[in-house]
């Protein structure tokens, strides 16, 4: 069952490329890529479960919890890509985060629910409620994506970063694109997928 | 009185591997020892569980700690009161599955429960080693297990996997034998002791040898066992493989006979554990065995040779390594073995890694954990697929 950023994350990443995924689930993303990209695949995963599931696949997986950094685990520029796949609201200092997944590698791939979609903007403007959608399926009391933002949110923090942004994918659950969607896409994206590199000065 | 104490028929018990009886190799090459000296030739008892197959690919082999032996699963006879000490890792349906690999553990030389050691004649002066018995290292138990293996036939080894010291054993393998390690197995172990490590075992063994029965490791001779130094070593010992918690958990301040009893008679329960565990351990191991395995314990540090940098020390691995730590061993805590990992890491090699929580202390590595038996037991399997892989390609 693919998520829908994955195939869009598969051509973002080089054949026989080295690839980290935080928040790495029960490893099927990093399984996908070995089949898919021939990658030299590491995880990181913090729970049990997770890291059982993906031990018993055959993937490295360290167990470590992203809150902590990954600074300590890692030498510069360890990895070609660093992948956050619909983890980073989940992060209790994403900041921290992105500009250390660009200390240890090249290029970051990030993908997360998009607050702007019209679902989200509907149901808290309109109706006046915390959104529940498949993207963002969890109640606000009982959440784990305590850092949830907007297409504009996410590149403004990238600019305030000094990080680049050298692609962009915006997709709904169905996993298409669209003319509307091209048009407004903090409208009308329900994932986003950015492909994002330290500016170089 | 006897037919009130009925023997647990181990034959029948689910995922045992039964009765098991140990064997002795005799290995007649020299071994040349770290320390400079070399033992001419030495016997290696060890026990095996389940079946070498014909391509003699699905060994593993099991690195003891420091007051462990060869004795890992089953029972030597059907009243034994406790199975080989992994006995929850190891049989038929458990994690190290010996319905699919062959599983041998060695008592390391310099042991006390049949390998040469202490106890054994010293041919060069026809009386006990004793206290002559030479230094060993870790190394020097790796090479010894190096030649057993190769007396059985066997290649190279589908896994190495130990927990505490027997995990520096699979470290210095993966290091000394790249070729002969699949899968390394790394367990609440750490890349070299701590002060504060070293510290206990010296503790350990002034407890020894300040003994007025030791009598300078000469106490066969002298018909004495230092019974108290021993005892307070392992009384030591004990407090350091269970954790604040554990101890609490256990036993509180409970006191044995309800009230205190202003004395120094054992009154808390605490108190009662340890005497029973130092009491009983003085029977069952060798003082000097006790005072090699702690030295061999506190030299172990590859990155020594390695310009103090643990990622060169490890350069030669080949293995795929899996490193496990439980949240509450300080002995050797979680944080050491993140040092092992990112040496690994920072080597490119495979690793995984998985931190259980677990508030036994470094005892957890003992325990059926269901997480930890949970990662172990899909490590096993694949590795075990890896090598049914194989012979169907052939």
């Amino acid at each position: 069952m693919n998520r829908p950023d994955w195939d869009i994350v598969t051509g973002w990443i080089r054949e026989g490329a080295r690839v980290l995924d935080l928040g790495c689930g029960d490893g099927a993303l990093l399984q996908h890529l070995i089949a898919e990209r021939s990658v030299r695949g590491l995880g990181m995963e913090v729970d049990d479960e997770r890291v059982a599931h993906g031990v018993a696949a055959d993937l490295d997986v360290i167990q470590s919890d992203l809150d902590a950094g990954i600074r300590d685990w890692f030498g510069p520029h360890s990895f070609d890509y660093v992948v956050v796949s619909q983890t980073i609201q989940a992060i209790r200092h994403p900041e921290r985060l992105l500009s250390e997944m660009l200390e240890i590698a090249e290029e970051g791939i990030v993908t997360f629910p998009n607050m702007g979609y019209w679902r989200n903007r509907w149901q808290l403007g309109i109706q006046g409620m915390m959104p529940t959608t498949k993207a963002l399926p969890n109640p606000w009391y009982n959440t784990p994506n305590i850092h949830l933002c907007t297409l504009r949110d996410f590149e403004a923090l990238c600019e305030g970063l000094g990080i680049e942004i050298l692609d962009r994918a915006v997709v709904d659950q169905a996993r298409q694109s669209s003319p509307l969607l091209r048009a407004l896409p903090n409208w009308f994206g329900e994932h986003a997928i950015y492909r994002i590199r330290r500016r170089v000065v | 009185m006897k037919e009130a104490v009925k023997p647990p028929n181990t034959m029948q018990q689910p995922g045992s591997v039964g009765l098991v009886e140990p064997q002795t190799a005799h290995v007649d090459v020299p071994l040349l020892l770290d320390c400079g000296r070399r033992i001419e030739a030495y016997d290696l008892v060890y026990e095996t569980y389940g079946e070498l197959n014909e391509a003699a690919d699905n060994a593993v082999l099991i690195c003891h700690a420091l007051s462990g032996d060869h004795h890992a699963a089953g029972r030597h006879r059907p009243e034994d009161r406790k199975p080989g000490w992994w006995d929850t890792a190891i049989g038929p349906g458990k994690p190290i599955d010996t319905d699919r690999f062959f599983v041998v553990c060695v008592n390391n030389l310099g042991g006390c429960k049949g390998s040469t050691g202490p106890l054994s004649i010293n041919p060069e002066t026809d009386r006990p080693y004793g206290p002559d018995f030479p230094i060993l290292t870790v190394r020097d138990w790796v090479n010894s297990q190096h030649a057993l293996m190769r007396q059985l036939g066997i290649a190279r080894w589908a896994a190495v996997a130990g927990g505490s010291l027997g995990g520096m054993q699979v470290m210095q393998w993966a290091i000394s034998y790249p070729e002969a390690v699949a899968h390394a197995v790394v367990i609440a172990a750490a890349p070299k002791l701590s002060a504060q490590n070293i510290a206990f075992n010296e503790v350990a063994r002034q407890a020894i040898i300040t003994d007025p029965d030791f009598h300078d490791g000469r106490y066969a001779e002298h018909g004495t066992i230092p019974r108290r130094g021993l005892m307070l070593a392992r009384m030591l010992g004990h407090i350091t493989y269970l954790s604040d918690d554990a101890m609490r958990a256990k036993f509180g301040r409970e006191l044995r006979s309800g009230r205190v009893q202003y004395g120094f008679d054992v009154e808390f329960q605490v108190e009662s554990y340890l005497r029973y565990q130092g009491t009983s351990f003085v029977d069952r191991f060798d003082a000097n065995t006790y005072l090699l395995m702690t030295k061999a314990l506190d030299y172990f540090d590859p990155a020594a040779e390695a310009g103090d940098d643990l990622a060169t020390a490890l350069e030669p691995a080949t293995a795929r390594f899996l490193v496990v730590s439980f949240t509450s061993d300080w002995r050797f805590s979680p944080t050491r073995s993140r040092e092992i990992v990112r040496a690994l890491l920072a080597g490119g090699k495979s690793v995984s890694y998985a931190e259980v929580e677990a508030h036994q202390g470094h005892d957890a590595f003992l325990m059926p954990i269901p997480y930890y038996h949970q990662v172990l037991t899909g490590y096993f399997d694949n590795i075990a697929r890896s090598i049914s892989q194989t012979e169907a390609a052939e």
